[in-house]
């Protein structure tokens, strides 16, 4: 099939690149995947069988359209999302023209004279009308603004004086307003047949029911505090307190009731005992529901009769129309808020999702950008063809998201993902497309049946609605097809450069990855004089193992983005506000600069009176003198304002100086915009009319002009009065009415204070402290957590310095250690004992007399490793051995092989060739040649202890075993000049034929188990075997030596248990001591002439099905992990089995367990499970690695886990959550320990790391050797006193972590 | 006062591994029941405001505490009824033995909840031109939900019985005037009532089987270990 020749071609340009190949061959998902159920690679396939139904052959054109289109995606990523943008943004355009939101009304302002109700059709060649300004609006508003004062002013007066009079006129011009009728001979019209009827006040607003009218007409004015009653005003003997006690309490900044009432602002009415000006301004709001220009211009007329205004220039022939937005109240935000949030759950439901990709960040936006601007575009092209949107786009916005869903998006995702990984990724992209091509397109059918079905409900809303949901729906469908996969690609490929750059040595010649974007200050470590130099990794290396939501927050704080989020989010709002002007905040600044400038007063104050007076009798009715000529009778009894008003009006002219001067200015004209744009609003809302997407109308204002004598002033004072006392000082005087701003101004710098604070804290805990040095500052650290971290302590170079224990030939084989006493074994059989205070060598086994040529040994071992290098084809290069040859011959061998090459086995080992080549030629070549029959070599046993030791088996050797593996390993050779070295003990005779598989160490006995079963017991002091056992046959695979029990676990899966017996007790613990400073070891506790024997006490012999591959000893219990998927507990004392553990769906590798009775075990599948020992019950069970996990450590809150995939995963101990992974050299992952509870150290290649467990900070890295590229640290062992002992190719490498050392004392 | 059977606000996530921690099975039950109470009274109260937007077009300043201005045991009904059904919904599974396999997963109810309160927002907000066109309307919609989001059978009987009993006893709770409608408009209230309890118990349903998926989950895992 074409598919597999790409995918092999693919394979072979990877393995070019290096070291990749295997993972063509490592899934085994591949031979499932290689045969995609609809992909047809080429055109070849498209040509249906002449059996197909025509739902398949539309099955077979829809995937082979969505491969192709894949295909050219993956291709040419840039174009297409430049391609994309650029429609995403002609789609937009036509938004431009839509009104920006904003609650604040918009004004019409059109002529008096000719005014007509507009028709609701809407009328196409007014281009200057609104599109709002159709029919009748709510209400006409006529206000009647009556500015009063007492003139002249005389001392004798009281502060109340200054307003008590010319409110009391109030009662009259209402009566006058009331009663005016005009009739013009086709009809008497009163204000009762013009006004806007009200019925009830909405219940609730029962503090309102006696002041505002309630079932009539709405006529607002001052005079509704005492009902309209002349008596009750009269009989009030505090007005001001009238007026406060409806005012709410607290700052309150809509419209107040005091304002609704008084049609000014409350600072400009001048009622207030501390008024300098002393004139009283107020406004009678007269609410018409339907307009009649005659009666208007007849009231207007007669009331300026009545009241002339002199010196008014306003101008009275435009009539303002204002529209109010749609009102968003608290009530109507909580149902909008919680279909918000629910929005966001289902986003971050859907998007958590998304995973296997390299950015799942940067995935999930791309998936709502996709969402939201098909929504835009779906509102751009539905106003592009006409469609205005009537529904308020907030509130069916989250629906429309919902409608049109994350699902395919995610769903494509998964798919990409789930295509084989060794697959290009234009590959990958179209497979991945074509697999889910037919679902995505029945879905898409699907909802639009749905849509289409909906749309035929003729309701208007539901078709609106459907309609944008169509074309919404269509528009994500072409961004996912081309915007969204084209964004996977991208991130697909990113996740293959990084794999590449990960996998490859850094000398394979591709350029290092660039560093992250975490640390960029991190400089390159200075190069050391020192051998051992102790630098911190580079960054590319650093940034694996923050966590990622850390690595947002670092990226967010680096960047300063809230800040600049909230600086520019700030801009646009001012600018809006300014924009839009909701509170008239322009005219308000006009107002305030006119105010201020002597040049605006005069040239606005000045010119106009005398031009004004002309044009205002015959402005505004259409026929002035016809409405004067039918004043009608009932204004003629009352003549007494007029004449006084008449009378007064001299007065100015006279120049008396304590006149109140009443002017009127420019700002009078429209002097409700100074009110507060709610004003209209809640004033209609108290009868539960809304103001909203309609208009009211505002006739141009009825100027009143009161002049009051004194006299008059006196006589309607209320006799308590007199008791205010006149205002103190004139200085104080505008205090109090600026009262509000000074609040309003305190409250604000307070809020602001208090959130720069905010955001003080906010920068602090994200951003680093120590903003220019090195490293990265952690909120979460605390101080003293650490032994040594990046910018505070970090230890002397001179401190931690590899300790370096030469003295083997070859490479270490085995390590041993109870923290005293370190004993090694090398693959030449020779055992070293070594003090691990000073790093001397104690002890030699066999002794130098006594040691055979080890060649032999060690030839024997060099094809153990060989095998293991024949198991990476790719890694042998030329392929010297021909036992390698043989082995990959033999049958069964699996398709799954292991997942990481281990060229550090081989490679590092370059000084062994003579010795090879010198083997070679004295080996007769039918042993080179190396085919052994089923039964007769049991070449596995070889490779299974090379594992054993090294790293646990993989399954694909483990399966190419002989099954039986009972039988006595054969001698492989006739040793050659074999001599029977001479026992020295005289009782036993050590083995030097066969290798030590196993090695244990307590007190200064040092267990072997070598691989023809034997167990010998050697002292570690004096070099001498103390007893050998030989009653199994089967090689040792591990060993656990507890007190004076040893268990030794058998290839064959049997499981031995042992008792050491002295004639007198082993003193294990007094050794421990004094610490051998001197070269001379103290002597053991018992003497050389105790007999000691190592007793077979019982063998359970068949412990398990397959080859025990751990053993672990610990709190009494004995743990064994083997191939056949199960791991059984022991209790050490009777040999008793207690549990049998399943779980595992492969064969175990790695087991943990410690005093504290935590068992935690790793399989071949990848899985960690964490057992309760004492009721044998599994706590948690997760999947953590791709391949084998090969080591497990647990501390008290984590475990730590190593995988094949190279990969260290730190995992929570309780909720078995991953908490952050670190990505390890190749074929270095398996060592590790952990040194304290939050100090773990892994080895590398030629070096150890220290690593901060609590943040996974790499601390320290401590190279071992002069030459970086050293041989890899395959075993690393921890000792107590927190030294750890690492081999390193030939040698030991001993390291003391001097801080830790601190921290522990 | 209009009564309405809601769905899920936020259930939130985070407690997804609290609940796997506790291993009593009562225990999880009154967590579950709990939390299917808390998320009906939630909505029942939102859903309340939605309905009451209807008949008043503005809210005056002050009127904000008309959310509590319905009976008091309005809410809590509701609640108990969602926590009862919640409940049941998975139970009914269990012992039919037919699991319910179809779209499992949060974003899937996130989406029903979603549309559940668009439901409801489609009957408050949106003018229809009669009852009879407001009743289809949205037992088509009632009936999508069930199609979209669950597709059992048992689902469906047991969303038209519940429907059926609680328009029932509204009913009655208006006829005995113990409770009633703000819109005089019997026939109107009507038309919506039973798809709203429809819709209501899909969406309670859902969730609650989502919530006994954890639990599901749990057992399983038990019985693994034994």
């Amino acid at each position: 099939m074409a598919m597999d020749c790409i995918g092999s071609s693919d394979a072979f340009k990877l393995g070019i690149l290096g070291s990749i190949v295997r993972r063509s061959l490592d899934a085994p998902r591949r031979s499932v995947l290689a045969h995609p159920r609809t992909a047809p690679p080429d055109g070849r396939q498209l040509t249906p069988p002449p059996r197909m139904t025509v739902r398949e052959r539309l099955r077979e054109k829809i995937s082979a359209a969505f491969y192709r289109h894949g295909l050219l995606c993956a291709s040419y990523p840039v174009p297409i999302i430049l391609f994309t943008s650029a429609s995403i943004l002609a789609c937009c355009y036509p938004l431009l023209r839509l009104p920006l939101p904003g609650t604040g009304p918009v004004e019409f302002t059109t002529r008096v004279r000719d005014y007509t109700v507009p028709s609701h059709e809407p009328q196409g060649d007014l281009g200057e009308q609104p599109d709002w300004y159709r029919g009748p609006p709510v209400a006409y508003i006529q206000p009647v603004l009556v500015k009063a004062a007492v003139s002249p002013w005389d001392s004798t007066l009281v502060p109340v004086d200054v307003f008590r009079s010319p409110l009391g006129r109030v009662f009259s011009l209402l009566e006058e307003i009331r009663n005016h009728v005009h009739d013009d001979g086709s009809g008497i019209r009163s204000l009762e047949a013009l006004c806007l009827q009200v019925t009830d006040l909405l219940p609730g607003l029962r503090r309102m029911q006696r002041v505002l009218p309630e079932h009539g007409c709405l006529l607002v004015s001052p005079g509704n505090y005492w009902q309209n009653q002349r008596e009750l005003f009269d009989s009030d003997p505090d007005l001001l307190k009238t007026v406060h006690q409806h005012e709410p309490k607290g700052l309150h900044t809509s419209a107040t009731l005091r304002d609704l009432l008084f049609g000014v602002p409350v600072k400009h009415t001048g009622v207030s005992l501390y008024s300098r000006k002393r004139v009283v301004t107020y406004t009678i709001t007269m609410v018409l529901g339907s307009y009649d220009a005659r009666f208007l211009s007849s009231l207007r007329a007669r009331l300026r009769q009545l009241h002339p205004s002199v010196n008014c220039s306003l101008r009275e022939d435009h009539m303002v129309h204002v529209h109010f937005k749609e009102e968003i109240g608290m009530a109507e935000l909580i149902p909008l808020v919680t279909t918000y949030i629910i929005l966001f759950a289902y986003i971050y439901f859907s998007t958590r999702k998304i995973d296997m990709v390299k950015s799942k960040w940067g995935l999930a936006l791309a998936a709502v950008v996709t969402v939201l601007s098909s929504l835009l575009m779906s509102v751009g092209l539905c106003t592009l063809f006409g469609l205005t949107p009537t529904l308020n786009g907030g509130e069916i916005f989250p629906y429309l998201v919902v409608v049109i869903g994350l699902e395919n998006v995610l769903v494509l995702t998964k798919s990409v993902v789930s295509t084989p990984v060794d697959l290009e990724v234009k590959l990958r992209i179209a497979q991945g497309l074509s697999n889910e091509s037919w679902s995505i397109m029945k879905n898409m059918a699907t909802e639009l049946c749905i849509i289409l079905i909906g749309y035929f409900t003729l309701v208007p809303a539901i078709q609106e609605f459907c309609l944008f949901a169509v074309v919404g729906l269509v528009s994500d469908f072409f961004l996912q097809m081309f915007f969204f996969t084209t964004v996977l690609s991208i991130d697909i490929r990113r996740m293959e450069l990084a794999d590449l750059n990960r996998r490859l040595p850094a000398e394979a010649g591709m350029p290092l990855p660039k560093p992250g974007p975490l640390r960029p200050r991190e400089a390159p470590p200075p190069p050391r004089p020192s051998p051992h130099t102790i630098t911190l990794q580079t960054p590319a290396f650093r940034n694996l193992r923050l966590p990622k939501r850390l690595r947002v927050v670092y990226f967010l704080a680096r960047t300063r983005l809230a800040q600049r989020f909230i600086m520019v989010g700030t801009v646009i709002w001012i600018g809006i506000l300014a924009y839009t002007d909701p509170a008239g905040l322009r005219t308000y600044l006009a107002a305030q600069v006119s105010e201020q400038s002597p040049l605006g007063d005069g040239g606005a104050g000045g010119l106009p009176p005398h031009l004004g007076v002309a044009p205002v009798f015959p402005g505004p009715g259409g026929d002035p003198v016809g409405t004067l000529s039918v004043l009608p009778a009932p204004a003629e009894p009352t003549p007494l304002p007029e004449n006084q008003s008449q009378g007064h009006h001299g007065a100015p002219g006279e120049g008396v100086p304590l006149v109140p001067q009443i002017s009127w200015g420019a700002e009078d004209e429209e002097g409700w915009r100074r009110l507060s744009f709610r004003h209209w609003p809640s004033l209609f809302s108290y009868y539960n009319i809304t103001l909203a997407k309609r208009y009211i109308s505002i006739l141009p204002v009825i100027p009143i002009t009161l002049h009051l004598s004194p006299r008059e002033a006196i006589e309607t004072r209320h006799p308590q009065d007199t008791r205010h006392p006149p205002p103190p000082s004139l200085k104080t005087n505008d205090l109090p009415a600026d009262l509000t701003l000074y609040k309003v101004a305190a409250l604000g710098l307070a809020a602001g204070v208090l959130l720069v604070l905010l955001l003080f804290c906010l920068y602090r805990v994200l951003c680093s402290r120590n903003y220019g040095q090195n490293g990265v500052a952690h909120g979460r650290r605390r101080r003293g957590d650490l032994p040594c971290d990046d910018y505070g302590y970090s230890p002397p170079i001179s401190e931690i310095s590899p300790l370096l224990l030469c003295g083997h030939s070859m490479d270490i084989e085995c390590l041993a250690s109870d923290g005293m006493l370190l004993a090694s074994c090398c693959l030449a059989g020779q055992i070293r004992v070594w003090d691990t205070q000073t790093g001397d060598c104690l002890t030699v086994i066999p002794k130098h007399g006594l040691r055979r040529s080890s060649s032999s040994g060690c030839w024997e071992q060099r094809d153990g490793w060989d095998a293991v290098g024949v198991a990476e084809p790719e890694n042998l290069g030329g392929g010297t051995e021909p036992g390698g040859g043989v082995f990959d011959e033999g049958e069964g061998y699996p398709l799954r092989r292991r997942t990481t090459p281990r060229p550090a086995l081989f490679e590092n080992q370059p000084d062994l060739t003579p010795l090879i080549d010198t083997n070679f030629d004295s080996q007769p070549p039918s042993h080179l040649l190396l085919t052994p029959p089923r039964d007769g070599f049991d070449f596995g046993g070889l490779v299974e202890k090379a594992y054993l030791e090294h790293e646990p088996p993989s399954p694909g050797l483990t399966a190419s075993y002989p099954s039986p593996l009972s039988g006595p390993p054969p001698q492989r050779r006739r040793s050659l000049g074999y001599i029977q070295p001479p026992a020295p003990q005289g009782q036993e005779t050590p083995d030097w034929e066969s290798a030590v598989w196993a090695m244990e160490l307590r007190g200064n006995l040092i267990a072997a188990g070598r691989s023809n079963g034997k167990l010998e017991l050697w002292d570690a002091v004096e070099g001498s075997l103390r007893c050998s056992n030989e009653d199994g046959v089967s090689g040792i695979t591990a060993l656990a030596f507890l007190n004076n029990r040893i268990v030794a676990a058998r290839l064959d899966g049997s499981l031995d248990f042992f008792t050491v017996d002295i004639n007198k007790p082993l003193g294990l613990l007094q050794y421990r001591g004094p610490p051998g400073r001197s070269n001379m070891p103290p002597s053991p506790c018992y003497s050389s002439e105790d007999v000691i024997s190592c007793q077979l006490t019982r063998s359970v012999q068949c412990a398990h099905q397959k080859p025990i591959t751990v053993l672990r000893a610990a709190a009494g219990r004995v743990v064994t992990g083997s191939q056949d998927h199960t791991v059984r507990v022991y209790r050490l004392e009777d040999s008793c089995c207690l549990f049998t553990l399943q779980g595992h769906s492969g064969g175990i590798t790695a087991i943990y367990i410690d005093q504290t009775m935590v068992l935690a075990s790793g399989g071949q599948d990848g899985a960690i499970c964490l057992w309760d020992v004492l009721t044998g019950s599994r706590v948690s069970h997760v999947y953590g690695h791709r391949g084998d996990v090969t080591s497990l450590v647990c501390t008290t809150s984590c475990v730590i886990s190593s995988g094949l995939d190279d990969l260290i995963c730190i995992w929570d101990r309780s909720t078995g959550i991953k908490l952050y992974s670190i990505q390890q050299e190749v074929g270095c992952g398996a060592s590790l320990g952990v040194i304290s509870e939050s100090l773990l150290v892994t080895g590398g290649q030629g070096c150890v790391s220290f690593w901060d467990l609590n943040f996974g900070d790499l601390l320290q890295t401590v190279y071992l050797g002069q030459s970086s590229d050293g041989q890899g640290v395959r075993q690393l062992v921890v000792l107590n006193n927190a030294a750890i002992v690492c081999d390193f190719g030939s040698e030991l490498s001993l390291v003391y972590v001097p801080s830790v050392l601190e921290k522990l004392d | 006062q209009s009564t309405v059977r809601s769905g899920s606000g936020q259930t939130d996530p985070s407690r997804g591994p609290y609940i796997a921690v506790i291993t009593n099975r009562s225990t999880t039950l009154v967590i579950r029941g709990f939390m299917l109470f808390s998320i009906g009274v939630f909505l029942a109260l939102v859903l309340n405001l939605l309905q009451v937007q209807r008949n008043v077009t503005l809210f005056p300043p002050d009127v904000i505490s008309s959310i509590f201005s319905s009976a008091w045991w309005v809410p809590p009904c509701c609640g108990t009824a969602s926590a009862i059904i919640g409940l049941l919904y998975p139970c009914i599974d269990c012992r039919l033995g037919e699991p319910h396999k179809f779209k499992r997963e949060w974003s899937s109810v996130m989406r029903c909840v979603a549309v559940f309160v668009g439901i409801n927002h489609a009957s408050a907000k949106v003018d229809f031109a009669n009852n009879v066109q407001l009743s289809l309307t949205l037992a088509a919609l009632s009936i999508g939900l069930w199609w979209t989001f669950d597709r059992s059978r048992s689902g469906f009987g047991l969303g038209v019985v519940i429907a059926l009993l609680a328009t029932l006893s509204t009913q009655l709770l208006v006829y005995n005037g113990v409770f009633q409608y703000t819109s005089p408009d019997f026939l109107y209230i009507r038309s919506w009532l039973p798809c709203i309890f429809f819709a209501g118990v899909i969406t309670m349903g859902n969730i609650g089987r989502q919530l006994a998926l954890y639990e599901c989950k749990l057992m399983s895992e038990k019985t693994h270990q034994d």
